[in-house]
């Protein structure tokens, strides 16, 4: 594997050299253990492992429920209650699967903004950047799916909210949502559509895992202080790093432990704390619920789909130029997935020389707001759509534009960066000393 | 930094919302009852069961069904806990129509309780869960985290909400009630007080049976209640132990890196 310099995987018996002749994955499975690791690394560089592990949690409970769901429209309902009742161990299986997916995008949105902070989306890192952006995009169609599948009133209405916005697209939308749909409505065809979907796209994030691995392998991880991993040589290097295995890799299993025993906690004792009571009840077209809420990970992005409604001069500005082809249905879906293309092309709108937050002293105010806008945006997407909500939706939906497409590029022309330091060992060294018999002491860091 | 940026963020979030908190209002009202299966450790009463299982079979099931239920799950530990003859007999009082012989005959403990004989009173097996008595405020979940969904709360609020009033309207009379979104619920008043007679001689008053009612169907709706919090507990307890142990692993192996500096570092 390219990258920083370290020590390779050397065959030692007789029957490792005959395996790695012909297949040399013990020497892969080595060297992606043992990757140089930055040695500042901060405790929110362990969101990789939970996400990683949740996968894995997911698809293992998701195979299980999938032996006793039917994904029939007469049947979904009482299979789940089948799975709660009778099968052994099934209301865990169903709890943990559920409660999965809000642990699955509590710690993306970490993974998310960790990357914003300290600039790991910024060159080299680009590709590891955009493959992660689309998985979170495959993430949110595979929750979706998934909360269609108990075929509850939420799961039917929302659906049918949902593939509404495809029908927003002008010219094509019509058709588009129901060829999604497999008919003029939710129904049967859309149920097993979304459930084999709903199998396949764990599998396609399963391959997009190990692309998005191999890049920040490439390149080597980000850190605290935004400075790259000296590669002039081994030893250099190795003043930087230490191997993943077992410093990082038992460090992450701790806070593993530690996220996974609050998991429990939520799932033993309050496991329909995060969803919606009206999924208790079986789908029924013929009755509307009163507030059709998406689940709590989509709220930010719902409350800018529904913020810019046709009152609001964007958006009349929009529809007037094109002669009403962009209405405000569209726009809002427009604005929707603008919203994360905007964050995709974070890379190319950040013009700072400087990767970390930690050394960008205007920077940081605005990130924290970004922060606060992405709560905002959460809660108000889970309000009625009404005053005063409609005009703090819109409020918090500009500013989320306006950090990448305005914020992000002026700030690299007018910030004045603080000093940052020469290398990792500096900033390690400055909280840390070395260890006793150390081959340098930093005297005294530069500035 | 994020550290502070995070708490600094919950600061500004609990100020913002702090008079807004203050400020709620509550559109229908939900008591906060006690239940003996609330909290962590908290587990159904199984006198209390066996009271709302007559109160649910004697006035609700006229008109609500479970149809989600298995009549067998009565005698389930940790349930009601009815003996398996008591069960069968409780069965046989219901006819289910089989295919095989063409035919009704009586219910057998593998078969679910009947379905909803009218047709506008919903079934009842998920009420307890398809419900919340307890709402934000203003969307941010504080309530149910404290005091939970809510559900038996609101069905026990509801059986006891109801003010005497009635009104007519398009052919159907609504009648009045505190705890129903928007106040008037087409369900007449179910319970008066004495309404049945309790077979552990319980005085049957209009409170108790509507808590005794609700407490059955909240087991009803969550059957495995005990067990997942058996569960729940084990698993938090080993992750503790497994943390615990990881934590000072990895202190082990990272000391000879982390000695601490003796001068004091620049700030960052």
């Amino acid at each position: 594997m390219a990258g920083i310099p370290h020590d390779h995987y050397e065959p030692k018996s007789g029957g490792e050299r005959w395996l790695h002749k012909r297949l040399p994955v013990l020497g892969l499975a080595y060297d992606t253990i043992m990757i140089p690791t930055p040695k500042n690394l901060n405790w929110m560089w362990i969101w990789g492992i939970v996400l990683t592990f949740t996968l894995v949690l997911q698809i293992v409970t998701g195979i299980v429920l999938v032996m006793h769901y039917i994904p029939s429209v007469d049947q979904a309902f009482a299979s789940v209650e089948h799975i709660m009742r009778d099968v052994n161990g099934g209301f865990m299986l169903r709890y943990m699967h559920a409660n999965g997916a809000s642990l699955f995008f509590v710690a993306v949105y970490l993974h998310i903004f960790r990357s914003l902070y300290y600039g790991s989306y910024k060159e080299p890192r680009e590709v590891t950047w955009i493959i992660g952006i689309l998985m979170y995009l495959l993430m949110m169609g595979t929750a979706f799916m998934g909360y269609v599948l108990p075929w509850g009133q939420m799961s039917f209405w929302g659906a049918t909210v949902i593939t509404g916005l495809f029908g927003a697209i002008p010219f094509v939308g019509e058709s588009l949502q129901t060829w999604l749909l497999g008919g003029p409505a939710v129904g049967e065809y859309t149920l097993t559509r979304f459930f084999s979907l709903h199998y396949l796209m764990p599998m396609i994030l399963v391959g997009l895992t190990a692309v998005h691995i191999w890049a920040f392998h490439t390149t080597g991880n980000n850190n605290p202080t935004g400075v790259e991993v000296r590669r002039t040589s081994k030893e250099d290097a190795q003043k930087d790093t230490l191997p993943f295995w077992p410093y990082f890799v038992i460090k992450d299993l701790f806070a593993l432990a530690l996220i996974l025993a609050i998991f429990f906690a939520i799932v033993g004792f309050m496991p329909n704390y995060l969803g919606h009571p009206d999924n208790y009840i079986e789908a029924n077209a013929l009755a509307t619920p009163a507030h059709i809420v998406p689940e709590w990970y989509f709220l930010p992005f719902y409350a800018i789909l529904r913020a810019f409604t046709a009152e609001v001069w964007v958006v009349q500005i929009a529809s007037f130029v094109t002669g009403g082809i962009v209405d405000a249905k569209f726009f809002g879906v427009l604005a929707m997935f603008g919203a994360i293309l905007v964050m995709a092309l974070a890379p190319w709108l950040d013009t700072s020389s400087v990767r970390s937050g930690r050394y960008r002293p205007m920077f940081k105010w605005w990130f924290a707001l970004l922060v606060v806008d992405f709560f905002v945006l959460m809660w108000v997407g889970a309000m009625p759509a009404e005053e005063p909500y409609a005009t703090i939706s819109l409020i918090a939906s500009a500013y989320w534009f306006a950090y990448f497409l305005v914020i992000l590029p002026l700030l690299g022309l007018i910030e004045k960066p603080l000093p940052q330091p020469q290398t990792i060992e500096e900033d390690y060294a400055s909280h840390y000393a070395p260890a006793t018999g150390g081959t340098k002491t930093i005297v005294n860091p530069a500035e | 930094m994020l550290k502070k940026l995070t708490t600094g963020v919950a600061l500004a979030l609990a100020l913002a919302t702090g008079p807004v908190l203050a400020a709620g209002s509550e559109d229908s009202h939900v008591t906060d009852y006690d239940f003996s299966f609330e909290g962590p450790f908290g587990s159904y009463d199984q006198m209390q069961l066996q009271r709302g299982l007559q109160v649910y079979t004697e006035i609700c099931s006229a008109c609500h069904g479970m149809k989600f239920v298995p009549i067998r799950s009565l005698s389930d530990e940790g349930g009601p806990g009815l003996p398996e003859d008591q069960v069968r007999a409780y069965a046989e009082f219901y006819e289910i129509y089989d295919e095989d012989i063409d035919d009704y005959r009586p219910r057998r403990p593998v078969d679910h309780f009947p379905e909803s004989s009218l047709e506008n009173a919903p079934d009842l097996s998920l009420m307890a869960k398809a419900r919340a008595g307890f709402h934000g405020p203003y969307g941010l979940g504080i309530n149910q985290f404290f005091k939970g969904m809510g559900g038996p709360e609101y069905i026990a609020s509801l059986l006891t909400g109801y003010t005497g009033e009635d009104k007519e309207e398009a052919g159907a009379i609504l009648y009045e009630n505190t705890a129903y979104p928007g106040g008037w619920i087409a369900m007449a008043p179910p319970l008066y007080g004495e309404d049945v007679v309790y077979a552990d001689g319980t005085e049957a008053s209009m409170q108790q049976e509507a808590q005794d009612v609700a407490a059955f169907l909240m087991w009803a709706a969550e059957p495995k209640l005990g067990a997942r919090k058996q569960a729940g507990f084990t698993g938090v307890l080993m992750l503790a132990v497994l943390a615990a142990l990881l934590y000072l692993t990895n202190k082990r192996i990272w000391a000879p890196y982390k000695r601490k500096a003796k001068k004091a570092a620049p700030a960052e």
